[in-house]
């Protein structure tokens, strides 16, 4: 069993104990632990129950790499799934549950599944949910989604009450990985003078050396990383971060970093998580390298750890794995596990070493300690379940049918090290596969690289495949110099003094025993966060998934949250030898960013809460919140919808506001309508290009309505343009279009009609703006005083500047519902002031504010169209009748020769007409005419759609307009619209223009 | 003006840096080529300032030259003379071709100060704050967060912020939240 042993524990502090919950049970760590080892501290070695088949499961790494260990992290609020046990540090309070598990860790019905294990071989899904097809929703897709995903989502309801934020950094050389190799590259680069940021996602400085042992510069590797830490700390040109994980690299040298400031200490105030948004001239990962798994029967079963995890967890925070530890190997290094339990105590009962000659130096040495080691030799299956009861061990060049029995509760396994080469990866870093080694190391010919073509990205230390000290640190330090060399500086370092023990070569194992039978293979993993077996990649090849990727989906290998950290190398190469082919012919499936799991909430930064969006107010917005504005929103601004007034419905505000607009006096902020400035001698060139009616010819003090088309010929914006005096125009547009049409013209103006004299400011927001409507308006304006607003000085369509009531204002005699209306704008800093004084002013005439749901009513009722109600991006003027708009006289508009493809003039397209009910009833938003017969796809054929309907309180009856076929000849012909599930309504066609076709009401 | 109302009434907030709404802002933008010798000499004579280079500011008290683009300029002076100057400017480069527009009121403007501003504005912006990458006498013209902004140093320790006067509740909220003094990244 598992259990903290007297010595040992570099990282933890025994004095100070930490409590934490564990499926609700309380135990006890200590300052320093990870979750892991205070679960093994605790004998809890069984910590999870796997995906597919629910076996038990105990942690098999020390880092981020582990799939296994993986627990709901906290309560309420604060719940995280599939965390990591391995890189979760306690505190007190920590609150974990184990997952996949029902009813519980120990007793998981689940677990049936494991005898009916070879019923759910690779692409079982694809071949079991595929028919019959009507299984899918009602059978299949429910199952599918219990059983999906390992951890618990958050409660719906659940509010993460932490902070979290973003941080633009930008420095020469970043470094990614503050082990050996890392500080070595930082202490070139930074002795350079260029600027260094050094990450480590960890909470230690040093990586995996202070461990693994040896001798740099007459110092064991612990004292030399202090050492190396301090000098670095005392640069001031470089920056040291830990518990920042270097997240992903994209192009243009952006990096994302994850810094966890406060996980291991959640009660203390700040941000939780910074999202690093680095900018790097050039970025040196030195993210060291993960060993890999051996493929043996039962290596999964809690207890079989990788030989390396097995020594951190000694070494780093004094845990024995259990009292007799197996270890089994390809390699040297795992003898250093085996030195490190003798030497504190524990027992080996065997070294099983699959090359027929054993290893090198570091075997001797274990000799020498009395361990007995087994060359040739192989683990034929681990006996056990929830834990490690014996192995049987045979010899690897076998089928494993002859087997010795050795009792033990642990197993440490080593297959060998493969280099992290994820983020060298990201961005197009290529590999190349290393045979002596049996991993993919980067290819430094074949690195990432920047818009000048050279590269921006290197790899130091063992993520270079440079496995030993020696070799590490001199690859450090020529890479920190090989890259401050690249920005144009230069440094001469020397190369630490590595003492350190001749290691002997490895043996590729792929399978152990190399001959084992299916009965052994079906027990064999690789991936074990998804239940991916030996036999199932086997099974994949044999059904043609030859590419890997193919295979990789096919089957779930690394496709779960730890990306196949440890089953990739060992996957791909069963995949290769059921291929009959070599690995680097097989290659590697594609490493995505992030390197391990980021929070959401990292991601979002400070955008949530009030802060999730910017929401744009005009200057009267906090009048509209205290007089009981129900808020819609129209592109980023919040308007006005309606006013409601206590105990008032949302619909009773619409239609008192018409009713008052129509028979007295309303007002509408209009601010949010857009207005940008178009000057220059060929302005009226410009506009004739970018309207399709003509602009040019528009006197000063004059205004007119204008229509908009992108290239393609499809209406895109309307509005009210001012000519303000030869040289200058004022264009409104939509509420929505504003930011948009100003880049339309800047990008026309940029880059097709550069040489033209054109220059254009959006003022959309210096002005406030005020619509001024109904019967009274004038008679308002001529109360405040100030400038002549009569027929006569400022008729329709006319506009002018002067003062109301001392406010400096331009009055646009414009109208968009029918009703005698002014447009007033003012500076926007008076807007509010301004507003104040209309409503005061206005008492006597009942003037009533009104929201965007009564102008759009109002406009209807006259046949406005509407910009996103008539115009989907399909629609064109010509379809809405706006022929008048279309000057045929200009060679040219934009949207002009699309106007003219065969599909724009066919004459079937639909056209703008009226609708009124039969019944005077409210037509459907969108419902369709039908008409006889079907299409191809068995869909009720149409004639035509609502493209904006109301209840019109001024004619007492809904109103709607549509596009339907042949519409404008068919005035008169009723026709029949759907009514979303509630029966059929029966339509008459009819003019557009509802309420007051003569304009009578507008021009007086 | 009694009826001149900012967009927050003078908003404050003190955390790794003090944000203040400032009271307005004359701000006045100029779209010509800025290297027309007569718009330079236009601008010298109503707001006596010389045209900045490259991201490059001009201050001189009150008044104030910020590069925008190669051929915009938003030109500073006290809120109350932008219009007349802005008719003014219009008036000398009426014979070329340029676009005077006054803007004020278009604008909100905060003001940040404190040892600290540098981290503040690199939470929200992706600009180099790094002491040396950015000093008095530049200005950027970039975002902050999700809204457009353009801010410049007045001296190692305030710094002005602006943005379109709609967005000022999010600006500030947004520069507040990133100025929360529990949240120093201790990076420059």
């Amino acid at each position: 069993m598992s259990a903290r042993i007297a010595t040992q524990g570099r990282l933890i502090n025994r004095d100070t104990s930490v409590q934490f919950k564990f499926n609700g049970k309380l135990m006890s760590g200590v300052r320093g632990d990870t979750l892991a080892s205070a679960l093994l501290a605790n004998g809890q070695t069984l910590m999870g129950r796997s995906f597919k088949y629910h076996r038990p499961r105990g942690v098999v790494a020390s880092g981020a790499e582990e799939p296994n260990a993986l627990v709901n992290l906290g309560e309420g609020d604060r719940v995280e799934p599939n965390q990591r046990a391995t890189t979760t540090e306690i505190f007190h309070g920590l609150s974990a549950t184990s997952q996949n598990h029902f009813p519980s860790l120990e007793y998981d019905v689940g677990v049936v599944n494991n005898v009916l294990s070879r019923f759910l071989p690779a692409g079982f899904y694809y071949k079991m949910f595929i028919h019959p097809r009507p299984f899918w929703k009602h059978v299949y897709e429910p199952f599918i989604r219990q059983s999906a995903g390992l951890g618990k989502a958050p409660d719906t309801e659940a509010r993460d009450p932490d902070r979290y934020e973003h941080f633009y950094a930008f420095t020469d050389v970043l470094i990614i990985g503050g082990g050996v190799a890392g500080l070595q590259a930082a202490l070139t680069a930074g002795q350079s003078g260029a600027k260094v940021l050094l990450l480590e996602q960890t909470a230690h400085w040093g990586g995996r050396a202070p461990v693994d042992g040896g001798t740099i510069d007459g110092l064991d590797p612990e004292s030399w990383v202090d050492r190396t830490v301090a000098a670095l700390q005392a640069m001031p040109n470089v920056t040291l971060r830990n518990r920042c994980m270097g997240a992903g690299v994209y192009d243009h040298g952006y990096v994302l970093g994850y810094e966890r400031l406060t996980d291991h200490t959640p009660d203390t105030p700040g941000p939780r998580h910074r999202l690093w948004r680095i900018r790097a001239a050039q970025t040196i990962t030195a993210t060291g390298a993960i060993e890999r798994p051996l493929s043996f029967a039962g290596n999964d079963i809690p207890g079989v750890m990788l030989a390396s995890a097995v020594r951190d967890y000694l070494v780093n925070y004094g845990v024995s794995p259990g009292d007799r530890t197996v270890v089994v190997t390809n390699n040297d290094d795992a003898y250093r596990t085996a030195i490190a339990l003798v030497q504190a105590g524990l027992k080996v009962p065997a070294i099983l070493d699959a090359r027929p000659d054993g290893g090198g130096a570091l075997m001797d040495e274990a000799k020498a300690l009395g361990i007995s080691v087994q060359t040739g030799a192989a683990v034929a299956k681990v006996k056990g379940s929830k834990e490690v009861h014996s192995v049987l061990f045979t010899a690897q060049d076998s089928d494993g049918s002859e087997t010795t029995e050795i009792f033990c509760d642990a197993v440490a396994m080593s297959g060998g090290w493969s280099p992290v080469v994820h983020l060298w990866s990201h961005c197009g870093g290529k590999l190349q596969w290393d045979e002596a080694q049996a991993a993919f190391v980067p290819d430094p010919d074949r690195a990432p690289v920047g818009h000048d073509g050279t590269a921006f990205v290197a790899t130091a230390g063992a993520a270079s495949g440079m496995m030993t000290l020696q070799e590490a640190l001199m690859d450090a330090t020529q890479i920190g110099m090989t890259v401050v060399k690249r920005l144009g500086h230069d440094v001469t370092a020397t190369e630490p003094d590595v003492v350190q023990v001749d290691e002997a070569q490895l043996m590729p194992v792929w399978m152990m025993p190399a001959h084992a039978p299916k009965k052994l293979r079906m027990k064999a993993w690789l991936d074990y966060q998804n239940d991916v077996k030996v036999s199932d990649v086997q099974l994949a090849a044999q059904e043609g998934f030859e590419s890997v990727e193919h295979t990789k989906r096919y089957t779930t290998l690394g496709m779960a949250t730890d990306q196949g950290k440890l089953s990739n190398i060992n996957g791909l190469a069963t995949l290769a030898t059921a291929l009959g082919e070599d690995i680097p012919q097989v290659g590697t499936t594609t490493f995505r960013p992030p390197y391990t799991p980021i929070s959401l909430a990292a991601i979002a930064g400070e955008a949530r809460g009030d802060l999730f969006q910017p929401i744009r107010k005009t200057p009267m917005h906090d009048w509209h919140d205290a007089n009981g504005a129900h808020w819609e929103p129209v592109g980023h601004w919040r308007r006005p919808y309606t006013f409601q007034k206590p105990g008032e419905s949302v619909k009773d505000a619409v239609h008192r506001e018409v009713r008052a607009t129509r028979n007295s006096l309303g007002l509408l902020d209009a601010s949010t309508l857009g207005k940008i400035i178009v000057n220059g001698p060929d302005a009226g060139k410009f506009l004739d290009m970018l309207y399709t009616n003509m602009m040019s010819t528009l006197k000063p003090g004059k205004c007119r309505y204008g229509l908009m088309c992108t290239e393609n010929g499809f209406l895109t914006d309307d509005g009210v343009v001012a000519r303000i005096d030869e040289d200058t125009f004022l264009c409104h547009t939509t509420t929505g279009g504003a930011d948009r049409i100003h880049a339309h013209m800047e990008e026309w103006l940029q880059t097709e009609w550069w040489d033209w004299k054109v220059w254009t400011v959006n003022a959309t927001e210096q002005f406030a703006q005020v619509a001024v409507v109904g019967p009274n308006a004038r008679k308002l304006l001529e109360k405040l005083g100030g400038m002549d607003v009569s027929k006569d000085t400022l008729p329709f369509m006319g506009w002018a500047d002067g003062e109301l009531d001392g406010f400096p204002v331009r009055v646009y005699r414009i109208s968009f519902s029918g009703e005698l209306s002014f447009e007033i704008s003012t500076p926007a800093n008076r807007g509010r002031a301004f507003w104040d004084a209309l409503l005061e002013a206005g008492k006597e005439w009942d003037i009533t504010p009104y929201g965007t749901e009564a102008l759009h009513i109002m406009r209807a009722e006259k046949g406005f169209i509407m910009i996103g109600d008539e115009t989907d991006g399909t629609v064109i003027p010509q379809d809405l009748g706006l022929n008048w708009a279309i000057s045929k006289k200009k060679e040219d508009y934009i949207g002009k020769r699309a106007q003219a493809r065969s599909h724009m003039t066919d004459p079937s397209r639909w056209k703008l007409v009226g609708l009124e009910t039969l019944d005077g009833s409210v037509l459907k938003d969108g419902a369709y005419a039908v008409a006889d017969g079907e299409n191809e796809n068995g869909q009720r054929n149409t004639q035509g759609r609502v493209t904006s309907t109301y209840m019109s309180p001024t004619l007492g009856k809904g109103i709607a307009m549509g596009l339907v076929l042949n519409g404008p000849d068919r005035m008169g012909e009723v026709i029949t619209f759907t009514n979303s599930g509630d029966g059929a309504k029966k339509a008459r066609i009819v003019d557009p223009v509802f309420f007051d076709p003569e304009g009578e009401k507008q021009n007086v | 003006m009694s009826d001149v109302q900012l967009a927050l009434g003078g908003a404050s907030f003190q955390g790794l840096a003090k944000i203040e709404e400032l009271p307005g802002q004359g701000m006045v933008t100029l779209r010509a080529d800025l290297d027309d010798k007569a718009v330079v000499a236009a601008v010298k004579d109503v707001f006596d300032v010389d045209m900045p280079g490259l991201r490059g500011t001009s201050l001189d008290g009150a008044n104030g030259a910020l590069w925008m683009s190669p051929d915009e300029a938003l030109l500073l002076c006290s809120y109350d003379e932008a219009q007349a100057k802005a008719d003014a400017l219009a008036d000398k480069l009426s014979g070329a071709h340029a676009l005077v527009v006054n803007v004020s009121d278009a604008r909100s403007v905060f003001k940040l100060t404190g040892g600290l501003l540098r981290e503040v504005l690199a939470k929200l912006a992706p600009v180099d704050m790094a002491p040396g990458a950015f000093e008095p006498g530049q200005v950027r013209r970039t975002r902050l967060a999700q809204v457009a902004a353009a801010f410049w140093m007045d001296d190692a320790y305030s710094a002005r912020v602006v943005c379109f006067r709609s967005v000022a509740d999010y600006m500030f909220g947004i520069l507040s939240n990133a100025a929360d003094e529990n949240a120093q990244v201790r990076y420059f």
